[in-house]
């Protein structure tokens, strides 16, 4: 695999030693119902965060919120120094431009082939050259293990293949953050290990920052620094995978592990 | 511009005479399009090419050409065949035709959403042909047709000063020989352009009403 | 009929033509601007839109020609040359109803394309650009196909106004030969071989459009049910 079409480790220069994300007393309600219940916590740049709990307790919330599309109810959430609520829509794109995100349903551009997926973004928004983008997707595409789809479009591929492509767009803007929502959830499970090992290569050969909301229990003791158990919009515990899965400390989050493991 | 308040009063009363014929055009229009066009999207159903291919050219043909000539060739061409009709009967005759073509398509569809598995149950139970379609499909298929025929209602009202073309005065015709008689065009064509906005404006809120009612 | 009133057809089928162009260029126009201002994120703006897609779809076309002819030359002071008058007619209230269609189209993109977009920092008008506006109009071309049939039979309206298109020319015809039903035949026809001529057009148009999609092509009987409120923007030659 080659280095350079990663994202480049002098871009974070906060390496392990700084916050790049910060909530506090984050709250998202969703009519009646409270999706976030003022949350707080932080993630240092390069760690892999996972996020785990039953559905409904507000993970995928916290992506959204991330990736600003959707807005707190209460609460301030920061971005490597930057406030994202409320501020300018110039400073939004500047955020937005440190964070990549892959969805649980891939939302790949059906209009375009898969190449101009990876190659649009850092075209049209970084304003890379054309040349150097399109070689840029490439290493990428040969990364993921889809060299050959490059003229292919989304529709002709399969939901695996899909997803890799997702990834390899989300590469190709060289983001501090990489938000993973479900990512695998909406595959057949015998494509399920092909996106996985995409992701470990990237955990273990990169120093990327991640946030990884998954049912996938074995994937997260792999690539996690640390595991966040969520129940009812609320962190209920928090730690090392091997002790959180190993020896946790809730009764609720027994009962979880011992329900999806 | 300037606008003569006294042009407006003086034009009201032709302004409710031409309402009232434009009303009993749509009323009228509107009957003969849904009943003609069931026979059009009926008769596209006989599993004969000897019917369908007749009707469907002819519905075809009606649908792309304009209305306006449609309603000359009525008014002009029947009187030389020996059948002399008021204009407003031709007109209505016309705008229903014209109107049916395009209702027997909404019958279609609404004849083809209903399920399969409702002709499937119709058999297993062994009704005859013309139960199935009385009892079974039809009742089904008009509730969803409802709020797509309301819309071409709407669209005929609008098609309706057409037939001034052939002498008849509804409203646009009212408008027209009054400013031809007093010289002042802005006030009542202004009127009446008001009044179609606001008529169809309401029905499509009704219709909106009713689409809800039937959805749900 | 005579060469000489032959003539007078050709002449009529011109100018029809020239008036089904010069409107469908216009109402494209005022659909897309109109349309894409519908979804746009300011209130005032898609109230605006929405304020001018009811007023011009509820008048009636032909109501809107007399104003032109009529009202505007005295109120404002310009007298337009005919075909430009029928086009101004025209062109905004057809136009009125493709704005429908344009504002469907892109309120039919899967929302989670968008959200794609955000995540790419893309700006509103890079996703309107690159995203929506590729995907949504090769789902506008049937509807837009439809329109614009409407369109060639509205253009007949200007004959009223004594504009020579084609029905002018076939109730001059009528006069001379003091004769009707062969001529009206004879419009009539050329009306229909136009209509078409220009479903084939929009239907290769539609094709090409979709094929690097992978799209079916076609409408089906829910779209049928489902279309929103019109001038009786109907089906089309199949």
């Amino acid at each position: 695999m080659s280095t350079d079409t990663l994202p480049n480790p002098e871009k974070n220069p906060a390496k392990g030693d700084g916050e790049l994300i910060r909530l506090e007393q984050v709250t998202k309600r969703f009519g009646q119902n409270t999706v976030l219940d003022h949350l707080d916590f932080s993630v240092e740049a390069g760690k892999h965060v996972t996020l785990i709990g039953p559905s409904g307790s507000g993970k995928t919330t916290i992506l959204r919120l991330l990736m600003t599309l959707l807005k707190p109810d209460e609460g301030t959430i920061t971005v490597d120094g930057q406030k994202l609520f409320p501020a300018s829509d110039k400073e939004v794109r500047e955020v937005r431009k440190k964070i990549g995100m892959v969805f649980q349903q891939f939302n790949l551009f059906p209009n375009m082939t898969v190449l101009r997926n990876i190659t649009e973004a850092p075209v049209t928004v970084l304003g890379m050259s054309k040349d150097e983008a399109v070689e840029r997707a490439k290493g990428l595409l040969e990364m993921v293990g889809l060299a050959d789809k490059c003229d292919a479009h989304p529709a002709q591929l399969s939901g695996g293949q899909q997803q890799r492509v997702a990834i390899a767009r989300a590469l190709a803007m060289r983001p501090q953050v990489l938000l993973l929502d479900e990512v695998t959830s909406a595959l057949d499970p015998e494509l399920v290990a092909g996106v996985l090992d995409v992701l470990r290569d990237i955990a273990r050969s990169t120093d990327i920052t991640m946030l990884c909301v998954t049912h996938e229990m074995n994937f997260a003791r792999d690539i996690s620094d640390q595991v966040l158990m969520f129940d009812s919009g609320r962190i209920i515990e928090a730690g090392a995978p091997e002790k959180i899965f190993s020896e946790p400390e809730k009764d609720r989050t027994r009962e979880f592990l011992s329900a999806v493991l | 511009m300037n606008w003569d308040w006294s042009a407006v009063s003086d034009f009201m009363p032709d302004f409710w005479k031409g309402l009232l014929v434009t009303l009993q055009i749509l009323l009228l229009g509107s009957l003969i399009s849904f009943v003609l066009g069931l026979v059009w999207a009926l008769l596209m159903r006989v599993p004969s090419r000897w019917v369908t291919w007749p009707v469907g050219a002819v519905t075809e043909f009606v649908r792309n050409t304009p209305l306006l000539v449609q309603l000359f060739f009525l008014f002009y061409v029947l009187p030389e065949w020996g059948l002399t009709f008021s204009a407003l009967s031709t007109g209505v005759f016309a705008i229903g035709l014209h109107y049916s073509t395009y209702t027997m398509q909404v019958y279609r569809a609404g004849i083809e959403a209903v399920p399969v598995g409702q002709w499937e149950a119709a058999t297993a139970l062994n009704l005859p042909l013309r139960r199935t379609w009385t009892a079974v499909i039809l009742p089904q298929a008009v509730r969803r047709v409802i709020p797509a025929l309301g819309n071409y209602v709407i669209a005929m009202l609008k098609d309706t000063p057409m037939l001034m073309a052939i002498t008849v005065l509804e409203m646009l015709g009212h408008a027209r020989l009054f400013s031809q008689e007093h010289f002042q065009f802005t006030e009542p064509l202004t009127v009446i352009g008001a009044a179609f906005i606001v008529i169809s404006y309401l029905a499509s809120l009704l219709l909106r009403a009713l689409e809800r009612r039937l959805v749900h | 009929m005579t060469s000489g009133l032959w003539e007078l057809v050709l002449k009529g089928v011109w100018v029809t033509i020239q008036l089904l162009v010069c409107s469908a260029l216009m109402a494209a126009a005022v659909s897309f601007v109109v349309g894409v201002a519908r979804t746009h994120r300011l209130w005032i703006v898609r109230f605006l839109a929405g304020f001018y897609t009811e007023v011009f779809r509820g008048t009636s076309a032909l109501v809107m020609i007399f104003w032109v002819f009529f009202v505007l030359p005295p109120a404002f002071g310009w007298q337009l040359v005919p075909l430009w008058a029928g086009t101004l007619a025209l062109g905004l209230t057809y136009g009125a109803y493709g704005s429908e269609i344009v504002r469907g189209a892109l309120s039919a993109v899967d929302p989670a394309q968008k959200e794609g977009g955000i995540a790419l920092s893309f700006t509103p008008w890079q996703r309107m650009r690159l995203i929506l506006l590729p995907q949504a109009v090769p789902e506008m071309i049937p509807p837009f196909s439809n329109l614009l049939i409407e369109l060639l039979k509205g253009t007949a309206l200007v004959s009223i106004m004594g504009m020579g298109d084609l029905a002018f020319s076939g109730n001059l015809v009528r006069l001379a030969l003091q004769e009707s039903a062969e001529i009206y035949t004879y419009i009539l026809l050329i009306y229909f071989v136009i209509a078409f001529l220009l479903t084939r057009v929009m239907r290769g148009l539609e094709k090409k459009l979709k094929g690097g999609v992978g799209k079916p092509v076609g409408s089906t009987a829910d779209q049928e049910l489902s279309r929103p409120q019109t001038t009786g923007v109907g089906g089309a030659v199949s």
